[in-house]
């Protein structure tokens, strides 16, 4: 035993030797690099002459951090690594009983989300909900459903379209026009807003059925940016760059939330808040997001949404099969661009202001990393992708405090995409399916059984 | 005798200049077992896509129970009943076995459909153990069965098979042979077979055709076929037998 013990002891502290040996080879190797980069660096005064300022205090930083994380990395995190592979290698797998948690996460993420608002205005009070429901609530739902929508086009039917923002536009703008020139109501022009967006779906999908894979996304790229333009060139109908302002509110059964006598707060006796509005909205969008996720969820039981996922695996098996491809196709697109109309004319009446600033290319790039990072087809997957990365950007303004450590010109929110970018690498690494590899099977004889990810081979799932 | 249930007349058809069909003409009648045997390159494929309109035919037309099909796009001809098992198989990887049989079924609206995986999961039993396992997990063999099982989910009046012994062991492609022989006998099912597999194709048949370059140089019985010297010298001798 004492043998045992002893053994342990020694191997232990020739880890610790080796740690601290590769550390301070990283320190050199970092000192190396960096010294030209970091610690000296080259400045104009005001005579235009070049002079160099040391900063020997950062690079020590520099050096530091590289020395301390190697020093873990060896000492701490490979051993760590180590022995959990070989305990996962030495148990085979046993298939885990599903946690109360895990198996009812949907009902519980919606109560959840039922309950957000109230929670929070009971926490920080009506005023200073405001932030909460409208920055972080509303904003990341529109994303959920955005990307949601992008999932029946991407996901389910496998047509990688990078131009999902112009339904978005169609969406935001058949509201903003509407409404600005027919005084039409929200609740009038939001089923109008689904369906011209769907109705430029099919517009888009006639031109690419024949196309797959890179050049669909292409031709759909390009298609994101012609809508684009015209809004911004269209400028008698839709006043170019500057944008529609002034775009009406929704109103709750004819009830305006404003300051006026029969507005919301005067009718149910509270103080006048624009807070209100904005409880109302999150409701509002949450039951956008959910009919969406219904539609999905419902849609893949039937023949159509059977055959968008045999589509996306074999184009030709289909067609052998007597799928009618072409309808196929533009059915995905159209469903697809509906809930992105849907969304769209959401967020002209949240906005009250649309331009074509709003729906640039990297828009469409954020909805369909979502999609991809939540596991394409999975709803679940891809709202806590939504969350994450749009609930990561938003708390990346919140960081004040970063303020005092790199300098008063520090602004958190410039570094979002960069961040945003890492987090991808990260998660495709780790999880190359994105965080919910597994897809739910939609017939059964007897039991359900998701089947995981992991099984397939890469590429051919 | 009564009219061929599957027609072709006369068939070219051309991969942009290039002809890879050059009148071809070939007749399935109800309840026969037909096979097509040639070459690499000979044109048996493009025969069977024609069949299903991708490509089609340049001149000469094809008619499916007196119908002509020559001109209907491929999802219409699948809706006439007739099923293929294409080259390569081509079943959803990501769908369970189970998925996969449904997609066959679409054309049913699922009406027949626990009754239908129960008769190929009587064909195929091994089908029945991975019902839930997904399609690309699935070995080669299986995947055979497989993409015959969705095939015959759709209720055919003829079964087109494409090669169903490529890339397989011997003793599956026997079993595959045998629960070929069985639908045809058992069901009556009408079956057009493409092999380059030239003797265990004759000797199921009922009848066969040769391919060579997009041109039937010969036809007749399995048996005679099987006789025939320079069937035996071109197909048979030197590879199996």
């Amino acid at each position: 035993m004492a043998n045992v013990a002893s053994t342990t002891a020694s191997a232990g502290s020739e880890l610790t030797a080796r740690a601290l040996r590769e550390a301070v080879f990283s320190g050199l190797i970092t000192l190396g690099l960096f010294v030209l980069f970091v610690g000296l660096k080259s400045d104009q005064n005001i005579r235009n002459e070049l002079i160099l300022t040391q900063r020997w205090g950062l690079l020590a930083i520099f050096v530091i951090v590289a020395m301390v994380g190697r020093f873990l990395m060896v000492a701490y995190a490979q051993p760590w690594l180590a022995q959990r592979k070989a305990a996962k290698a030495a148990a085979p797998e046993v298939a885990k009983e599903e946690t109360f948690f895990s198996r009812n996460f949907s009902k519980i993420a919606i109560l959840a989300l039922v309950l957000y608002p109230p929670v929070i205005v009971a926490l920080v009070g009506v005023q200073g909900s405001l932030k909460w429901v409208d920055n972080f609530g509303v904003q990341i739902l529109i994303y959920v459903m955005l990307a949601w929508g992008l999932n029946i086009v991407v996901g389910l039917a496998g047509l990688l379209d990078l131009g999902y923002v112009a339904f978005y536009a169609v969406g935001a703008y058949s509201y903003a026009l509407l409404s600005s020139y027919f005084g039409l109501s929200f609740w009038v022009l939001l089923p109008v807003a689904g369906i011209l967006a769907a109705c430029w779906g099919v517009v888009l999908g006639f031109p690419v059925l024949r196309l797959r894979g890179d050049y669909l996304a292409i031709v759909t790229l390009a298609f994101g940016e012609i809508i684009r333009l015209v809004l911004i060139n269209w400028t008698e109908v839709t006043k170019g760059t500057f944008g529609v302002s002034g775009i009406a509110k929704a109103t709750l059964f004819g009830i305006k939330f404003d300051a006026s006598k029969d507005g919301f707060a005067a009718l149910m006796g509270l103080p006048i808040s624009s807070a209100y509005y904005k409880i109302f909205l999150f409701y509002l969008i949450l039951g956008l997001a959910l009919l969406t996720a219904f539609v999905t969820i419902r849609l893949r039981r039937m023949p159509v949404g059977r055959a968008w996922e045999a589509l996306r695996e074999d184009e030709i098996a289909c067609r052998s099969l007597g799928i009618n491809t072409t309808t196929t196709k533009l059915t995905a697109f159209a469903t697809g661009a509906m809930f992105g109309g849907f969304a769209g004319s959401f967020f002209a009446v949240r906005q009250g202001f649309v331009s074509p600033e709003s729906f640039v290319f990297l828009e469409s790039a954020v909805i369909l990393a979502i999609v991809v990072l939540g596991g394409m087809g999975s709803l679940t997957g891809i709202f806590v992708a939504a969350v994450v990365m749009i609930g990561g950007t938003e708390i990346l303004r919140e960081l004040t405090f970063l303020k005092m450590i790199f300098g008063p010109n520090f602004t958190p929110e410039l570094y979002r995409m960069l961040i945003f970018g890492l987090a991808m690498v990260v998660v495709m690494v780790w999880k190359p399916r994105g965080f919910v590899g597994s897809r739910e099977p939609t017939a059964f004889l007897r039991e359900r059984k998701a089947v995981s990810g992991s099984f397939t081979k890469e590429g051919h799932g | 005798m009564t009219a061929p249930l599957l027609n072709v007349r006369g068939v070219e058809t051309y991969y942009g200049n290039i002809r890879a069909l050059n009148g071809v003409d070939v007749e399935v009648h109800r309840g026969e077992i037909v096979s097509l045997i040639g070459a690499n390159g000979a044109g048996k494929s493009t025969l069977m896509m024609t069949i299903f309109g991708k490509p089609q035919a340049r001149t000469g037309s094809i008619f499916f129970e007196g119908k002509d099909i020559t001109r209907l796009p491929t999802h219409e001809i699948a809706r006439l009943r007739i099923a293929q098992s294409p080259e390569g198989r081509r079943i959803f990887p990501r769908m369970t076995v189970l998925e996969n049989l449904q997609m066959g079924a679409s054309l049913d609206d699922l009406k027949h459909f626990k009754e239908d995986v129960e008769k190929v999961f009587t064909l195929f039993p091994r089908l029945k153990e991975r019902q839930a396992q997904r399609g690309g997990t699935l070995s080669g063999g299986e995947q055979q069965m497989l993409s015959i099982g969705r095939a015959l989910m759709a209720r055919p009046k003829l079964l087109l098979l494409d090669e169903p012994s490529l890339g397989l062991a011997p003793l599956i492609i026997k079993g595959i042979f045998e629960a070929i022989k069985k639908l045809n006998k058992q069901e009556g099912l009408t079956v057009f077979l493409v092999e380059q597999n030239a003797f265990g194709a004759l000797k199921l048949s009922d009848r066969a055709y040769v391919l060579v370059n997009g041109r039937v140089t010969m036809s007749g019985s399995g048996k005679d076929l099987l006789a025939n010297p320079e069937v035996r010298a071109a197909y048979l001798e030197g590879g199996r037998h």
